[in-house]
């Protein structure tokens, strides 16, 4: 059954203002659009059917994809993402910044084709401005660069990032930032050494850029 | 007479530099090199070799039945081929469905020249030296689109069904990632490392890229179609393997197209 | 059987400048395919261009060539009309030649 967006965000104005927004049909029921998920793929080694299965702040993301989140639903999401935010075992926020470069740099991992013997990356870089001397970047996140050097390593902002890192929902509802302690991307050495990476002072994050050649 | 080596070297470089992955390396400057290569083309493109082949297979009598596909309807009548791509996908009649060029070269296929699905997709995909038929065909076909604006008139249920599942399936978070293909696709002026990513939700962004589909992957050496380009994007995202010729496959196809109606096509183009 | 050669010759003052796409594969023999097997080398080792009888070049290419090869190059003492054939042969003891006219 199509369901018009107004009766289903209950009388939420969208905002289909923009030249931006196409015309089209009414949006299919999200119920819809999952079943027709499951019948459109099949298993491919790792990549297990399990995949497509949406937990809650997948839907919740999935449903308000293009109207601005309502305040409760967004505090909702954020909640329940903090909570599942560990802090590491040992209390120690920094491992070794080299071995973190090695996350930010490596972009496979979790893909049908990878293998799965292998520790997955991270794939910072894709997203995001890192170390000034790395011109190969993307820009769907923020310029990180020299984000330990700008911020120091008081006890609050060490927790920030970690919980960003862990679960990029508990502060930022429906990023488009994986979540990659809480969804088992990375491991807890893998998640302390991206940590160093940002912020230990030796880590090329947080060098100056590179004078240009004369 | 030059030496052998010149060209051996000049080639060489080309097949060193193309076969480097664009990560380290500065945007620019592979840009640079795919344009030098495109550019000493001129006008050709590899995907010619596909297209030659494609009509090859259009107009040769195959099958039990040894029938040619001329007497395939793509949407414009039985043989007609002038312009199909840029309207497609569409609801057939006699299949009752929306199809996409690919699943319509396999109902002809089937009905015409009695071949089996299971022989026309054993090779939906090729890889050196196992060829797929589906996309010479694909190939020959969507060269005669070119040029030809893109009109997705989508007055049949069907195809508005299908235009929103694939709407739903562009925005639905999954896998342990979170991606979706909006996750990627539905801002303007992104890019993921070096490689500049359209804004697919837009006319604007949507003509930019679906034009130029089918494309000469230079990094594969292969033709590629839609059909590849969507469950290679659903495989980055972490996602199983999307089905061939399935509702999500078509509905994403469309809502592409349709995003990018008035558009010119531009395809078979050159793709890195 | 080969894919067919796409050759363009065309006169550029009193110089033939000849662009060609070939077809190959060019394997290198060190692709591993998607279950992870090696696919066997299979790739061009020779390409000689013949115009009026005479070899106007010969080459002699390894398996770092890419895929589906473009490669162009320029002869004197060719002229409009003439015809110009170009064969490669590859590692397997395939063979493919063909022509086309100087515009």
């Amino acid at each position: 059954m199509l369901l018009s967006p107004l009766h289903r965000l209950g009388g939420m104005t969208l905002a289909l203002a923009s030249c931006a927004a196409l015309a089209g049909p009414p949006r299919s029921d999200d119920a819809a659009v999952a079943a027709a998920m499951r019948a459109a793929f099949e298993a491919k080694k790792q990549a297990t059917m399990d995949r497509l299965e949406q937990d809650e702040t997948q839907k919740l993301c999935t449903h308000y994809r293009d109207a601005a989140l309502p305040a409760e639903v967004a505090k909702k999401i954020a909640t329940a993402n903090l909570a599942t935010v560990k802090p590491p075992a040992d209390g120690k926020f920094l491992g070794d910044w080299k071995a973190g470069e090695v996350v930010a740099i490596t972009g496979t991992g979790l893909q049908s084709n990878d293998d799965p013997t292998k520790p997955n990356g991270g794939n910072c870089y894709a997203c995001h401005e890192l170390a000034a001397s790395e011109m190969a970047y993307g820009t769907l996140g923020p310029s990180l660069r020299e984000y330990g050097k700008l911020r120091g390593q008081d006890p609050a902002v060490l927790t920030y990032a970690w919980e960003m890192i862990y679960n990029s929902n508990s502060h930022a509802p429906c990023s488009n930032m994986p979540r990659f302690g809480h969804r088992g991307i990375l491991t807890e050495t893998q998640l302390k050494d991206v940590m160093a990476f940002l912020f230990d002072p030796a880590s090329p994050v947080n060098q100056p850029a590179p004078k240009a050649e004369p | 007479m030059q030496r052998p080596g010149r060209f051996q070297s000049r080639v060489f470089l080309a097949a060193v530099l193309l076969g480097l992955g664009g990560a380290a390396m500065g945007e620019a400057s592979v840009e640079e090199e795919i344009a030098e290569y495109h550019a000493m083309f001129g006008d050709e493109n590899p995907a010619e070799l596909w297209e030659i082949r494609g009509e090859e297979l259009w107009k040769s009598p195959r099958g039990p039945a040894k029938v040619s596909l001329e007497g395939c309807d793509l949407g414009r009548g039985p043989g007609v081929i002038e312009g199909v791509y840029a309207q497609l996908p569409r609801f057939f009649e006699d299949t009752g469905k929306v199809q996409d060029l690919e699943t319509r070269l396999v109902t002809c296929m089937q009905k015409l020249q009695g071949l089996s699905e299971a022989e026309i997709l054993a090779v939906k995909f090729g890889d050196g030296e196992k060829k797929s038929d589906l996309e010479a065909l694909s190939a020959y076909i969507v060269a005669a689109s070119r040029g030809h604006e893109i009109q997705i008139p989508m007055t049949h249920p069907a195809e508005q069904a299908a235009y929103a599942l694939g709407e739903g399936a562009f925005f639905y978070r999954a896998g342990p990632h979170d991606f979706a293909c909006a996750t990627c696709h539905s801002e303007k002026g992104k890019r993921i490392r070096l490689q500049t990513l359209p804004q697919l939700t837009t006319a604007e962004g949507a003509r930019a890229a679906y034009t130029r589909w089918p494309a000469y992957r230079v990094s594969q050496g292969e033709l590629r179609t839609m059909e590849w380009r969507l469950q290679d994007c659903l495989r980055q995202q972490r996602l199983p393997q999307l089905r061939f010729g399935s509702d999500i496959a078509i509905g994403l196809t469309l809502y592409l197209a349709k995003n990018a109606e008035g558009g010119s096509m531009a395809a078979p183009s050159i793709k890195r | 059987m080969p894919d067919p050669m796409r050759i363009r010759a065309v006169m550029m003052g009193d110089v033939v400048d000849v662009k060609i796409l070939m077809g190959h594969v060019m394997e290198t023999g060190q692709r591993k395919d998607a279950e992870g097997n090696l696919v066997p080398a299979h790739y061009i080792v020779s390409v000689t261009a013949n115009c009026n009888g005479k070899t106007v070049m010969a080459a002699e290419w390894g398996p770092s060539v890419s895929k589906n090869p473009y490669f162009s190059f320029r002869f004197k003492g060719g002229a409009k009309g003439d015809k110009l054939s170009v064969t490669w042969k590859d590692t397997d003891g395939e063979t493919r030649t063909d022509e086309t006219t100087i515009h």
